[in-house]
Protein backbone atom coordinates (compact mmCIF):
# COMPACT_ATOMS: atom_id res chain seq x y z
CA UNK A 1 0.00 0.00 0.00
CA UNK A 2 2.45 2.59 0.74
CA UNK A 3 6.12 2.76 -0.49
CA UNK A 4 7.59 1.12 2.60
CA UNK A 5 11.64 1.06 2.29
CA UNK A 6 12.60 -2.08 3.71
CA UNK A 7 14.94 -0.84 6.24
CA UNK A 8 12.20 1.13 7.98
CA UNK A 9 11.52 0.45 11.39
CA UNK A 10 8.31 -1.13 11.28
CA UNK A 11 8.36 -1.80 15.33
CA UNK A 12 8.20 1.74 15.64
CA UNK A 13 4.77 2.13 14.30
CA UNK A 14 3.63 -0.03 16.83
CA UNK A 15 0.46 -1.04 15.15
CA UNK A 16 -1.99 -3.23 17.28
CA UNK A 17 1.33 -3.40 20.11
CA UNK A 18 -1.19 -2.77 23.59
CA UNK A 19 0.00 -2.15 27.01
CA UNK A 20 -1.81 -5.04 28.72
CA UNK A 21 -3.56 -4.74 31.99
CA UNK A 22 -4.68 -7.74 34.07
CA UNK A 23 -7.54 -7.08 36.25
CA UNK A 24 -8.57 -10.63 37.47
CA UNK A 25 -8.92 -12.88 34.72
CA UNK A 26 -9.25 -10.03 32.50
CA UNK A 27 -7.12 -8.18 30.04
CA UNK A 28 -7.64 -4.74 29.41
CA UNK A 29 -5.57 -2.25 27.00
CA UNK A 30 -3.80 -0.10 29.64
CA UNK A 31 -2.85 2.85 26.56
CA UNK A 32 -6.75 3.69 25.43
CA UNK A 33 -7.74 3.52 29.20
CA UNK A 34 -5.03 6.30 30.09
CA UNK A 35 -5.67 8.52 26.98
CA UNK A 36 -9.92 7.78 27.36
CA UNK A 37 -8.82 9.15 30.86
CA UNK A 38 -7.26 12.08 29.65
CA UNK A 39 -10.20 13.26 27.26
CA UNK A 40 -12.30 12.86 29.69
CA UNK A 41 -10.84 14.74 32.54
CA UNK A 42 -10.34 17.48 29.54
CA UNK A 43 -14.17 17.31 28.88
CA UNK A 44 -14.63 17.40 32.56
CA UNK A 45 -12.13 20.40 33.21
CA UNK A 46 -13.72 22.69 30.90
CA UNK A 47 -17.45 21.43 31.76
CA UNK A 48 -16.83 22.21 35.13
CA UNK A 49 -15.46 25.42 34.28
CA UNK A 50 -18.22 26.74 32.21
CA UNK A 51 -20.50 25.57 34.27
CA UNK A 52 -19.75 26.80 37.85
CA UNK A 53 -21.69 30.46 37.89
CA UNK A 54 -23.95 30.18 34.91
CA UNK A 55 -25.86 33.43 34.29
CA UNK A 56 -28.30 34.56 31.67
CA UNK A 57 -25.47 36.52 30.41
CA UNK A 58 -23.31 34.18 29.36
CA UNK A 59 -19.31 34.50 29.78
CA UNK A 60 -16.11 33.23 28.91
CA UNK A 61 -16.49 29.20 28.66
CA UNK A 62 -19.85 29.29 28.79
CA UNK A 63 -20.48 30.88 25.60
CA UNK A 64 -18.67 27.30 24.09
CA UNK A 65 -20.32 24.91 26.43
CA UNK A 66 -24.21 26.95 25.34
CA UNK A 67 -22.84 26.47 21.91
CA UNK A 68 -21.88 22.85 22.11
CA UNK A 69 -25.34 22.31 23.63
CA UNK A 70 -27.37 23.95 20.91
CA UNK A 71 -25.23 22.06 18.42
CA UNK A 72 -26.51 18.52 20.21
CA UNK A 73 -29.59 19.82 20.67
CA UNK A 74 -29.97 20.65 16.76
CA UNK A 75 -28.60 17.24 15.70
CA UNK A 76 -30.68 15.24 18.62
CA UNK A 77 -33.79 17.36 17.52
CA UNK A 78 -33.35 17.17 14.18
CA UNK A 79 -33.34 13.67 13.71
CA UNK A 80 -34.78 12.08 16.86
CA UNK A 81 -38.12 14.56 16.97
CA UNK A 82 -39.23 16.97 18.81
CA UNK A 83 -41.39 14.53 21.58
CA UNK A 84 -38.33 12.18 22.33
CA UNK A 85 -34.99 14.14 21.57
CA UNK A 86 -34.98 15.30 25.07
CA UNK A 87 -34.61 12.18 27.02
CA UNK A 88 -31.33 11.34 24.13
CA UNK A 89 -29.74 14.03 23.78
CA UNK A 90 -27.25 13.51 26.73
CA UNK A 91 -26.56 9.80 25.30
CA UNK A 92 -26.21 11.69 21.69
CA UNK A 93 -24.07 14.65 23.44
CA UNK A 94 -21.73 12.65 25.27
CA UNK A 95 -21.11 10.24 22.06
CA UNK A 96 -20.26 13.46 20.06
CA UNK A 97 -17.88 15.58 22.86
CA UNK A 98 -16.21 11.90 23.70
CA UNK A 99 -15.55 11.17 20.36
CA UNK A 100 -14.59 14.46 19.18
CA UNK A 101 -12.19 14.86 22.15
CA UNK A 102 -10.60 11.61 21.64
CA UNK A 103 -10.36 11.89 17.72
CA UNK A 104 -8.84 15.40 18.05
CA UNK A 105 -6.97 14.71 21.27
CA UNK A 106 -4.96 12.01 19.33
CA UNK A 107 -4.38 14.37 16.67
CA UNK A 108 -2.84 17.00 18.30
CA UNK A 109 -1.57 15.69 21.29
CA UNK A 110 2.00 14.68 20.75
CA UNK A 111 1.60 11.32 23.06
CA UNK A 112 4.98 9.96 21.39
CA UNK A 113 6.42 12.20 24.25
CA UNK A 114 5.28 9.87 26.95
CA UNK A 115 6.94 6.70 26.75
CA UNK A 116 4.88 3.21 27.58
CA UNK A 117 6.39 0.12 28.44
CA UNK A 118 4.79 -1.13 25.31
CA UNK A 119 2.08 -0.18 22.81
CA UNK A 120 1.62 4.06 22.59
CA UNK A 121 -0.78 6.29 23.77
CA UNK A 122 -3.37 7.45 20.68
CA UNK A 123 -7.31 8.34 20.97
CA UNK A 124 -8.93 6.23 22.31
CA UNK A 125 -10.81 5.81 18.97
CA UNK A 126 -8.32 3.86 17.27
CA UNK A 127 -9.04 0.86 19.36
CA UNK A 128 -11.44 -1.21 17.88
CA UNK A 129 -12.75 -1.82 21.59
CA UNK A 130 -13.62 1.11 22.21
CA UNK A 131 -15.53 2.05 18.73
CA UNK A 132 -17.48 -1.74 19.24
CA UNK A 133 -18.46 -0.49 22.76
CA UNK A 134 -19.68 2.74 21.27
CA UNK A 135 -21.76 1.27 18.45
CA UNK A 136 -23.42 -1.23 20.57
CA UNK A 137 -24.11 0.79 23.19
CA UNK A 138 -25.93 3.06 20.46
CA UNK A 139 -27.50 -0.52 19.40
CA UNK A 140 -28.92 -0.72 23.26
CA UNK A 141 -29.89 2.83 23.17
CA UNK A 142 -31.96 2.43 20.17
CA UNK A 143 -33.62 -0.99 21.20
CA UNK A 144 -34.42 0.43 24.38
CA UNK A 145 -35.75 3.95 22.78
CA UNK A 146 -38.25 2.03 20.69
CA UNK A 147 -39.69 -0.45 23.23
CA UNK A 148 -39.88 1.88 26.32
CA UNK A 149 -41.86 4.25 23.91
CA UNK A 150 -43.48 1.68 21.60
CA UNK A 151 -43.82 -1.43 23.69
CA UNK A 152 -43.90 -3.88 21.43
CA UNK A 153 -45.19 -2.32 18.78
CA UNK A 154 -41.79 -1.36 17.90
CA UNK A 155 -41.18 -4.81 16.39
CA UNK A 156 -44.01 -3.51 13.81
CA UNK A 157 -41.43 -1.32 12.60
CA UNK A 158 -39.37 -4.45 11.35
CA UNK A 159 -42.86 -5.58 8.76
CA UNK A 160 -43.34 -2.02 7.54
CA UNK A 161 -43.64 -0.86 4.96
CA UNK A 162 -44.47 -4.43 3.86
CA UNK A 163 -43.19 -8.08 5.36
CA UNK A 164 -40.62 -8.39 2.92
CA UNK A 165 -38.56 -5.98 4.38
CA UNK A 166 -38.30 -8.17 7.97
CA UNK A 167 -34.68 -9.92 6.80
CA UNK A 168 -33.24 -6.94 5.93
CA UNK A 169 -34.56 -5.15 8.51
CA UNK A 170 -32.96 -7.93 11.18
CA UNK A 171 -29.62 -7.85 8.85
CA UNK A 172 -29.31 -3.68 9.59
CA UNK A 173 -29.46 -4.62 12.92
CA UNK A 174 -26.19 -6.60 13.37
CA UNK A 175 -25.31 -3.80 10.02
CA UNK A 176 -25.45 -1.01 12.03
CA UNK A 177 -22.99 -1.34 14.94
CA UNK A 178 -20.73 -3.53 12.82
CA UNK A 179 -20.55 -0.05 10.39
CA UNK A 180 -20.84 2.82 13.09
CA UNK A 181 -17.48 0.45 14.66
CA UNK A 182 -15.89 0.09 11.57
CA UNK A 183 -16.27 3.48 9.90
CA UNK A 184 -14.99 5.51 13.30
CA UNK A 185 -12.39 2.88 13.87
CA UNK A 186 -10.72 2.60 10.25
CA UNK A 187 -10.62 6.36 9.70
CA UNK A 188 -9.35 7.37 12.77
CA UNK A 189 -6.39 4.66 12.63
CA UNK A 190 -6.05 5.49 9.24
CA UNK A 191 -5.51 8.81 9.60
CA UNK A 192 -3.38 8.18 12.61
CA UNK A 193 -1.59 5.54 10.21
CA UNK A 194 -0.68 7.82 7.30
CA UNK A 195 0.91 10.27 9.24
CA UNK A 196 2.75 8.38 11.26
CA UNK A 197 4.36 6.74 8.01
CA UNK A 198 4.82 9.68 6.16
CA UNK A 199 6.42 11.48 9.29
CA UNK A 200 8.60 8.75 9.11
CA UNK A 201 9.85 9.21 4.70
CA UNK A 202 9.42 12.92 4.78
CA UNK A 203 9.35 14.08 8.64
CA UNK A 204 9.22 18.07 7.52
CA UNK A 205 6.54 19.80 6.16
CA UNK A 206 4.99 17.35 3.76
CA UNK A 207 2.47 15.32 6.81
CA UNK A 208 1.36 18.38 7.65
CA UNK A 209 -1.38 18.75 5.11
CA UNK A 210 -2.45 15.01 5.82
CA UNK A 211 -2.32 16.57 9.35
CA UNK A 212 -5.05 19.03 8.16
CA UNK A 213 -6.80 16.47 6.76
CA UNK A 214 -6.77 14.20 9.60
CA UNK A 215 -8.05 17.26 11.97
CA UNK A 216 -11.33 17.50 9.82
CA UNK A 217 -11.71 13.93 9.04
CA UNK A 218 -11.95 13.48 13.14
CA UNK A 219 -14.68 16.16 13.34
CA UNK A 220 -16.53 14.93 10.40
CA UNK A 221 -16.63 11.44 12.12
CA UNK A 222 -17.58 12.63 15.33
CA UNK A 223 -20.50 14.03 13.87
CA UNK A 224 -21.07 11.07 11.66
CA UNK A 225 -21.24 8.90 14.80
CA UNK A 226 -23.51 10.97 16.70
CA UNK A 227 -25.92 11.73 13.51
CA UNK A 228 -26.02 8.07 12.95
CA UNK A 229 -26.56 7.58 16.44
CA UNK A 230 -29.34 10.15 16.56
CA UNK A 231 -30.73 9.05 13.29
CA UNK A 232 -30.99 5.14 14.66
CA UNK A 233 -32.97 6.34 17.55
CA UNK A 234 -35.18 8.85 15.72
CA UNK A 235 -35.99 5.92 13.48
CA UNK A 236 -37.07 3.23 16.85
CA UNK A 237 -38.97 6.26 18.12
CA UNK A 238 -41.04 7.32 15.48
CA UNK A 239 -44.26 7.14 15.10
CA UNK A 240 -45.37 6.09 11.83
CA UNK A 241 -48.65 7.71 10.83
CA UNK A 242 -51.77 5.25 10.45
CA UNK B 1 -0.89 -3.31 5.27
CA UNK B 2 -1.63 -7.13 5.69
CA UNK B 3 2.23 -7.40 6.50
CA UNK B 4 1.28 -4.94 9.29
CA UNK B 5 -1.19 -7.28 10.81
CA UNK B 6 0.46 -10.17 10.66
CA UNK B 7 3.63 -9.15 11.97
CA UNK B 8 1.94 -7.18 14.58
CA UNK B 9 0.41 -10.25 15.45
CA UNK B 10 2.90 -12.41 15.58
CA UNK B 11 5.09 -9.78 17.65
CA UNK B 12 3.76 -10.58 20.52
CA UNK B 13 1.47 -13.70 21.49
CA UNK B 14 -1.41 -11.44 21.97
CA UNK B 15 -2.19 -8.47 20.24
CA UNK B 16 -2.90 -7.10 16.89
CA UNK B 17 -5.59 -4.65 15.62
CA UNK B 18 -8.50 -6.85 16.20
CA UNK B 19 -8.02 -7.25 19.94
CA UNK B 20 -11.12 -7.67 21.64
CA UNK B 21 -10.75 -7.92 25.04
CA UNK B 22 -12.22 -6.64 28.63
CA UNK B 23 -11.71 -3.38 27.43
CA UNK B 24 -15.03 -3.34 25.06
CA UNK B 25 -17.19 -3.60 28.48
CA UNK B 26 -14.84 -1.73 30.29
CA UNK B 27 -15.12 1.04 27.93
CA UNK B 28 -18.94 0.81 27.48
CA UNK B 29 -19.83 1.59 31.21
CA UNK B 30 -17.47 4.65 31.51
CA UNK B 31 -19.06 5.94 28.68
CA UNK B 32 -22.69 5.30 30.19
CA UNK B 33 -21.20 6.95 33.31
CA UNK B 34 -19.57 9.64 31.28
CA UNK B 35 -22.89 9.74 29.69
CA UNK B 36 -24.65 10.57 33.66
CA UNK B 37 -21.91 12.79 34.54
CA UNK B 38 -22.09 14.96 32.08
CA UNK B 39 -25.92 14.69 32.16
CA UNK B 40 -25.79 15.99 35.68
CA UNK B 41 -23.05 18.44 34.84
CA UNK B 42 -23.61 19.73 31.43
CA UNK B 43 -26.30 18.95 29.74
CA UNK B 44 -29.11 19.76 32.35
CA UNK B 45 -27.86 22.85 34.20
CA UNK B 46 -26.79 24.42 30.45
CA UNK B 47 -29.94 23.04 28.95
CA UNK B 48 -31.94 24.79 32.15
CA UNK B 49 -29.71 28.28 31.27
CA UNK B 50 -30.93 28.31 27.70
CA UNK B 51 -34.36 27.26 28.09
CA UNK B 52 -34.87 30.25 30.97
CA UNK B 53 -32.99 32.84 28.58
CA UNK B 54 -35.28 31.20 25.50
CA UNK B 55 -38.01 31.58 27.45
CA UNK B 56 -37.43 34.92 28.93
CA UNK B 57 -36.41 36.60 25.94
CA UNK B 58 -40.15 35.50 24.60
CA UNK B 59 -41.77 36.28 27.31
CA UNK B 60 -40.16 39.98 27.23
CA UNK B 61 -40.15 40.56 23.45
CA UNK B 62 -43.92 40.05 23.83
CA UNK B 63 -44.09 42.38 26.90
CA UNK B 64 -42.63 44.26 24.49
CA UNK B 65 -44.83 43.95 21.83
CA UNK B 66 -47.47 44.90 23.84
CA UNK B 67 -46.00 47.91 25.18
CA UNK B 68 -45.06 49.11 21.49
CA UNK B 69 -49.21 48.80 20.81
CA UNK B 70 -49.93 50.57 23.93
CA UNK B 71 -47.39 53.42 22.55
CA UNK B 72 -49.21 53.42 19.32
CA UNK B 73 -52.66 53.21 20.53
CA UNK B 74 -51.64 56.28 22.84
CA UNK B 75 -49.85 58.42 20.56
CA UNK B 76 -52.84 58.32 17.96
CA UNK B 77 -55.25 59.28 20.55
CA UNK B 78 -52.98 61.95 21.36
CA UNK B 79 -52.48 63.17 17.76
CA UNK B 80 -56.18 62.60 18.08
CA UNK B 81 -56.50 64.86 21.07
CA UNK B 82 -53.69 67.31 19.40
CA UNK B 83 -55.89 67.57 16.05
CA UNK B 84 -59.08 68.70 18.22
CA UNK B 85 -57.25 70.57 20.12
CA UNK B 86 -56.22 72.58 17.27
CA UNK B 87 -58.93 72.67 15.54
CA UNK B 88 -60.76 74.20 18.27
CA UNK B 89 -57.91 77.03 19.24
CA UNK B 90 -58.26 77.45 15.64
CA UNK B 91 -62.35 78.40 15.81
CA UNK B 92 -61.16 80.27 18.86
CA UNK B 93 -58.90 82.52 16.73
CA UNK B 94 -61.26 82.93 14.20
CA UNK B 95 -64.20 84.03 16.89
CA UNK B 96 -61.83 86.54 18.74
CA UNK B 97 -60.77 88.04 15.49
CA UNK B 98 -64.24 88.00 14.49
CA UNK B 99 -65.28 89.79 17.56
CA UNK B 100 -62.35 92.22 17.68
CA UNK B 101 -63.31 93.15 14.04
CA UNK B 102 -67.04 93.22 15.38
CA UNK B 103 -65.92 95.60 18.30
CA UNK B 104 -63.46 97.91 16.51
CA UNK B 105 -66.08 99.01 13.72
CA UNK B 106 -68.31 99.20 16.52
CA UNK B 107 -65.96 101.03 18.31
CA UNK B 108 -64.63 103.17 14.93
CA UNK B 109 -68.58 104.09 14.39
CA UNK B 110 -69.40 104.82 17.74
CA UNK B 111 -66.00 107.53 17.29
CA UNK B 112 -67.29 108.72 14.48
CA UNK B 113 -70.74 109.57 15.39
CA UNK B 114 -69.55 111.36 18.20
CA UNK B 115 -66.84 113.23 16.30
CA UNK B 116 -69.66 114.36 13.38
CA UNK B 117 -72.15 114.68 16.56
CA UNK B 118 -69.72 117.31 17.83
CA UNK B 119 -68.60 118.60 14.61
CA UNK B 120 -71.94 119.25 14.01
CA UNK B 121 -72.54 121.15 17.37
CA UNK B 122 -69.64 123.15 16.71
CA UNK B 123 -70.78 124.16 13.71
CA UNK B 124 -73.85 125.27 14.50
CA UNK B 125 -72.09 127.17 17.84
CA UNK B 126 -70.25 128.93 14.95
CA UNK B 127 -73.21 129.69 12.56
CA UNK B 128 -74.89 131.28 16.09
CA UNK B 129 -71.49 133.06 17.16
CA UNK B 130 -71.55 134.77 13.61
CA UNK B 131 -74.73 135.38 13.56
CA UNK B 132 -74.31 137.23 16.71
CA UNK B 133 -71.51 139.02 15.47
CA UNK B 134 -72.78 140.07 12.58
CA UNK B 135 -76.27 141.44 14.54
CA UNK B 136 -73.46 143.30 16.96
CA UNK B 137 -71.97 144.47 14.42
CA UNK B 138 -75.09 146.00 12.56
CA UNK B 139 -76.13 147.81 14.94
CA UNK B 140 -72.89 149.17 15.80
CA UNK B 141 -72.73 150.07 12.49
CA UNK B 142 -76.32 151.45 12.22
CA UNK B 143 -75.24 153.30 16.02
CA UNK B 144 -72.36 154.98 13.98
CA UNK B 145 -74.12 155.65 10.99
CA UNK B 146 -76.82 157.56 13.04
CA UNK B 147 -74.12 159.47 15.20
CA UNK B 148 -71.63 160.50 11.89
CA UNK B 149 -75.68 161.38 10.41
CA UNK B 150 -76.02 163.66 13.67
CA UNK B 151 -72.72 165.11 13.50
CA UNK B 152 -72.80 166.10 10.03
CA UNK B 153 -75.99 167.88 10.69
CA UNK B 154 -75.35 169.42 14.28
CA UNK B 155 -72.35 171.01 11.50
CA UNK B 156 -74.68 172.20 9.14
Amino acid sequence: MFPLPPFLPLAELEVGKHLYWQIGDFQIHGQVFISSWLVIAALLAVVVAGTRKLERDPRGTQNLLEFLWEYIRNIARDYIGEKAYRDWLPFIGTLFLFIFVSNWGGALVPWKLIQLPSGELGAPTADINTTIALALLVSLAYFYAGLSRKGFRYFEYYVEPTPIMLPFKIVEDFTKPLSLSFRLFGNILADELVVAVLAFLVPLIVPLPVMFLGLFTSAIQALIFATLAAYYIGEAVHEEAH
Amino acid sequence: MTSWLLFAASGTPEGGLFDLDATLPLMAVQVVVLTFVLNALFFRPVGRTVEERESYLSTSRSEAKQKLAQVERLETDLKAQLKEARQKSQSLILDAEQEMDRLYRSALASAQAEANASRETARSEIDRERKLALESLKSKADQLGDQIVKRLLAVK
